[in-house]
């Protein structure tokens, strides 16, 4: 057999309504990985908010620290069809770091330390929608779960919720991501079971 | 917190996994071979980032990921990833370049 599974999909039904289609429950917390863990000290870390004009919004981690820390807990749901049901989080709302950001953008490219890209409507990430998480689980978000700080995206599938997050760019045109220019669906509703190109 | 993934993708054993959580190259053989006839981990190329040249099987395969994803061995840029979906695989090989393969002589006339 090979190494890559016969894919992701299958549309059977799921009997615990909480779960998208295709998903099954599971209650440990799965690392998935593209690639080396980064490890960003938090006395070097940064996150920046780029307009489409070219305007920088930046944050250290002390900056981060001076907005608002919002306790919320979520469902998770990763394209290889897990899901894990009320997360417990901490962290920044989008809403706050947009607070002050000028835009007319329609998209938003997430980058972080390693590489990784992953693209979304700007849209999504407003409106409580979308956090930086930093605590999960009463702890400090560990490096293998995108610590110090990683986006989560929670209504999206999780490879949305880019780990070890380091900027968002903002953009007239949508630019597709890393696993998005792979195959993997430009937005990812798991509700609508939307894993690959066409679903 | 952190275990590792367990119910994904049904790996083939790997040959050795190191610290960092990849394998080598050869572990992508088998599904590679479903794609293509020949043996591409067997073909050298050149890494667009840093210029490296390697044999594609020296590449630092990460499996516990939504795809494949092949790194160069001396730079770690991502060389090529493999994305399989029931009934369609996607292959990005854009980190790099002219693919050189072994092929068996033809027959004589």
């Amino acid at each position: 057999m090979g190494i890559v599974s016969r894919g992701f999909s299958g549309r059977r039904r799921t009997t615990d309504p909480d779960l998208p289609p295709g998903q099954y429950l599971t209650e440990d917390f799965p690392v998935l990985s593209a690639g080396p863990t980064p490890h960003v000290t938090t006395d070097r870390w940064e996150f920046t908010i780029t307009t489409e004009a070219g305007e920088r919004y930046r944050w250290d981690w002390a900056g981060l620290h001076e907005l608002p820390v919002q306790r919320f807990t979520t469902d998770l749901h990763c394209v290889t069809k897990w899901s894990k049901l009320g997360t417990a989080w901490e962290g920044v709302s989008l809403d706050d770091l947009f607070a002050d950001v000028e835009t007319a953008a329609e998209y938003a490219l997430v980058h972080s330390y390693g590489g990784y890209t992953t693209n979304l409507p700007l849209g999504d990430l407003l409106d409580g929608q979308a956090w930086i998480a930093l605590r999960y689980d009463g702890d400090d978000l560990t490096p293998p779960h995108g610590g110090p700080a990683r986006l989560l995206v929670p209504h999206l599938y999780l490879w949305k919720s880019a780990k070890w997050v380091r900027g968002i760019q903002l953009l007239h045109d949508d630019e597709p991501g890393f696993w998005e220019t792979a195959g993997y669906h430009d937005y990812g509703d798991p509700w609508r079971e939307q894993r690959y190109w066409g679903d | 917190m952190t275990s590792r993934h367990e119910d994904g993708p049904p790996h083939a054993l790997p040959p050795a996994e190191h610290t960092d959580g990849h394998l080598d190259a050869n572990a992508a053989g088998g599904a590679l071979r479903e794609i293509f006839t020949v043996d591409l981990t067997a073909a050298a190329g050149t890494c667009v980032g840093c210029a490296h040249a390697f044999i594609l099987a020296q590449a630092l395969l990460y499996t516990q990921a939504p795809g494949l994803v092949g790194r160069c061995p001396s730079c770690e840029d991502v060389v090529f990833r493999l994305v399989r979906a029931p009934d369609r695989a996607w292959l990005d090989l854009r980190g790099v370049t002219c693919l050189e393969f072994a092929l068996p002589e033809p027959p004589t006339i």
